[in-house]
């Protein structure tokens, strides 16, 4: 069973941009938006991220500014779908092309530069267990930044006054209102914080990761993770247990096709979607007709105050 | 401190749709340009270049009727999902199914006639596209689950499906491990005309644009999904099924996706490989949007982005930007359209708050 150590330690570490990524989205659908911007914001944290960790010769401002992109680009989607009650899909699909277009052009003359990106720092003590050690405690500082947003964010949900605010704003923004605090506001808070997260997952994959930029870096870890969201039935423990679980997956890949093994890689790529899909039925059919399904249930509305609900 | 107030229009003139589709059109371009600037490359020049490249000369309009072609068919088939209020964000992957269906056809089932193949390949495709997109209707209409979220999902199951199939079975000996599909034989390849390669599907793409507009015009499906997108607690009283109107429509939807898909292949590529649509599902959304779900303007705005897609493929060339450049005013366009739109259903009116 040795064997199994390095495969779930990269796990982790493959997992941690999809983390970022899936607790950003987690965040934003919790509180009523929908942003399926994902993989266009993912590659603009990747590009700037890169960029900023180049030029300032630190990774840490270009994760900086990584979240300040991404935060700014979702505050877009929240001017268009918070403000202006646009379409959230057709919104988040604009930028998803917006982001993948802009960062390959911009991208365009850091292809092939590698930076040093961010120490291995494993944790005194915790790292010289067995299993646990080098599974979970010898990585670089993001990683364990994932650890403590997911606990953080499970305890932020369920047990603050803060956390039922936001929870409320994406189930119902008239009482919000109606309690005399601003579900508009909310909305635009979390999106945006929501946006910051998604740009570190980005900010991840190409800084800390791969240490270097190429078009279109994130292959489609940023619809995965708006899959885990759901996956996760929008609760940020079960979402990151599928976000390692998918690292898990991505890494176990590599090593087959290093070690020549037939199962075919494509039937494993598609499983995070076919098991997003089942996951939606089972739960559909097992509870009837689930109009909510742990879901928001003002999700992907347009919340106008002035106006009455339909 | 002034204040935006948004007051609803009590009437929506005739004229707005049309022109914040344009604006939106001309903003994204000045938008683009600006990144352009931003890189120290002439957006004028660059724009030029685009310009000359789709519609300049013979083969670059001819290429852009190509590229237009599926746009138009999956632009259809969106905005027949859309005219119900169902977000079929899967033409994408109907299309894959279908082209996928197609290939299958040719390789287990091929008959050394034209006029077979073709009614083969049609009906093959489009059940294909039209099972995969009743699938998600289904999921949407008996079980609730959201369509949006599945035909994204069932997009990427596509993709992998199709590569499965090119990666490995349906590879064929000879293209010296190229992933790519043998070529189809003649009898499998939709005509071209006028030495270009624009194909059969250019009036397919004509003929289903009026069949739409007659199907919501003038036949009383047509209303009813019209009344089911507009106002489904009408639609409920007046006792239209919900459940077989989107399983059925998403059928539609899918096989029209799934016969752009076809085309294609059949008629254009001749073999099926990867990438042969590099993201037509994904702009036919913005093609039925611009076009705001009008089958005739559909055809227009298919015939713009096809324009669009030709220019960056000429930009890739003459001045060396990344192809997927053009996703940013694919992008924008769409950004700028939703942001205009709501001057489409309200005034803006700029309030001062006074002081008390």
């Amino acid at each position: 069973m040795e064997y199994l150590i390095p495969i779930m330690a990269a796990a982790v570490r493959s997992g941690t941009p999809i983390l970022f990524a899936t607790l950003g989205e987690l965040l934003t659908e919790r509180v009523g938006v929908m942003n399926l911007g994902l993989e266009g914001i993912m590659l603009m944290g990747s590009l700037s991220g890169f960029w900023g960790a180049l030029v300032f010769s630190n990774p840490w401002a270009g994760i900086a500014l990584a979240v300040l992109v991404g935060m700014a680009l979702s505050a877009l989607h929240a001017v268009l779908c918070v403000s202006l009650g646009a379409n959230q899909v057709v919104s988040g699909l604009a930028l998803a092309m917006f982001g993948t277009g802009t960062s390959a052009l911009l991208g365009k003359n850091l292809v092939g530069v590698t930076i040093p990106g961010l120490p291995a720092a494993p944790l005194p003590g915790l790292a010289e267990l067995p299993w646990v050690g080098p599974i979970l405690f010898s990585h670089d500082v993001l990683v364990y930044g994932g650890f403590i947003l997911t606990a953080f964010l499970a305890w932020f949900l369920y047990f603050t006054r803060g956390g039922l605010n936001l929870r409320a704003a994406g189930e119902a923004p008239r009482v919000v209102d109606a309690a005399g605090l601003s579900a508009v506001r909310l909305r635009y808070l979390y999106t945006i914080l929501g946006g910051g997260l998604v740009g570190l997952g980005g900010a991840y994959m190409s800084v800390v990761y791969t240490k270097m930029w190429a078009e279109m870096m994130t292959a489609g870890r940023g619809w995965i993770a708006l899959a885990l969201v759901i996956f996760g039935l929008w609760h940020p423990v079960r979402s990151a247990l599928g976000a390692y679980f998918f690292g898990g997956v991505g890494a176990l890949q590599l090593r087959m096709q290093a070690g020549g093994t037939t199962v075919p890689a494509p039937l494993l790529m598609m499983l995070p979607y076919v098991m997003t899909i089942a996951v939606l039925f089972v739960i559909a059919v097992r509870k009837g007709y689930a109009v909510s399904l742990g879901a928001p249930r003002s999700l992907g509305v347009p919340y106008h105050r002035e106006e009455r609900d339909g | 401190m002034p204040r935006l107030w948004l007051e609803k229009r009590k009437d929506i003139p005739w004229w707005i749709g049309g022109t914040l589709s344009v604006l939106s059109v001309i903003l994204a371009l000045g938008a683009g340009g600006g990144l352009l600037l931003a890189l120290g490359v002439s957006p004028w020049e660059a724009y030029v270049t685009m310009f000359r490249g789709a519609l300049g000369n013979w083969y670059g309009l001819s290429e852009t009727v190509v590229k237009a072609i599926p746009l138009a068919m999956a632009g259809l088939a969106v905005s027949l999902a859309f005219r119900m209020q169902v977000w079929n964000i899967g033409a994408e992957g109907q299309i894959l199914l279908g082209a996928l269906a197609t290939a299958a056809t040719v390789r287990y089932a091929f008959v050394d006639n034209f006029f077979v193949m073709l009614f083969l390949m049609m009906l093959s495709a489009a059940l294909a596209g039209g099972l995969w997109g009743a699938l998600a209707g289904w999921l949407k209409g008996r079980w609730r689950v959201n369509e949006i979220i599945s035909t994204l999902m069932m997009n990427y199951i596509a993709l992998h499906t199709v590569d499965y199939f090119i990666y490995g079975p349906w590879r064929d000996p000879a293209s010296l491990g190229f992933p790519m599909t043998a070529p189809f034989p003649p009898a499998a390849r939709l005509p071209l005309f006028l030495d270009t390669r624009v194909h059969l599907g250019i009036f397919f793409a004509l003929i289903l644009a009026g069949a739409l507009y007659f199907f919501f015009r003038w036949t009383r499906w047509g209303f009813e999904v019209r009344v089911l997108g507009e106002n489904p607690q009408v639609a409920h009283y007046a006792g239209i099924p919900y459940v077989r109107n989107v399983v059925l429509l998403m059928f539609f939807s899918g096989a029209l996706a799934g016969l752009a898909g076809m085309g294609e292949i059949a008629g254009l590529q001749g073999r099926m490989q990867p990438g042969f649509s590099p993201g037509y599902g994904y702009t036919a959304i913005i093609v039925a949007w611009l076009a705001r779900l009008n089958p005739g303007a559909i055809l227009g705005v298919a015939f713009f982005m096809g324009a669009l897609l030709v220019g960056g493929d000429t930009l890739q060339v003459v001045l060396r930007l990344p192809l997927a450049s053009t996703h940013i005013i694919q992008g924008c366009i769409l950004i700028f359209l939703l942001g205009g739109d709501v001057w489409r259903t309200h005034r803006i009116r700029l309030f001062r708050d006074k002081k008390c």
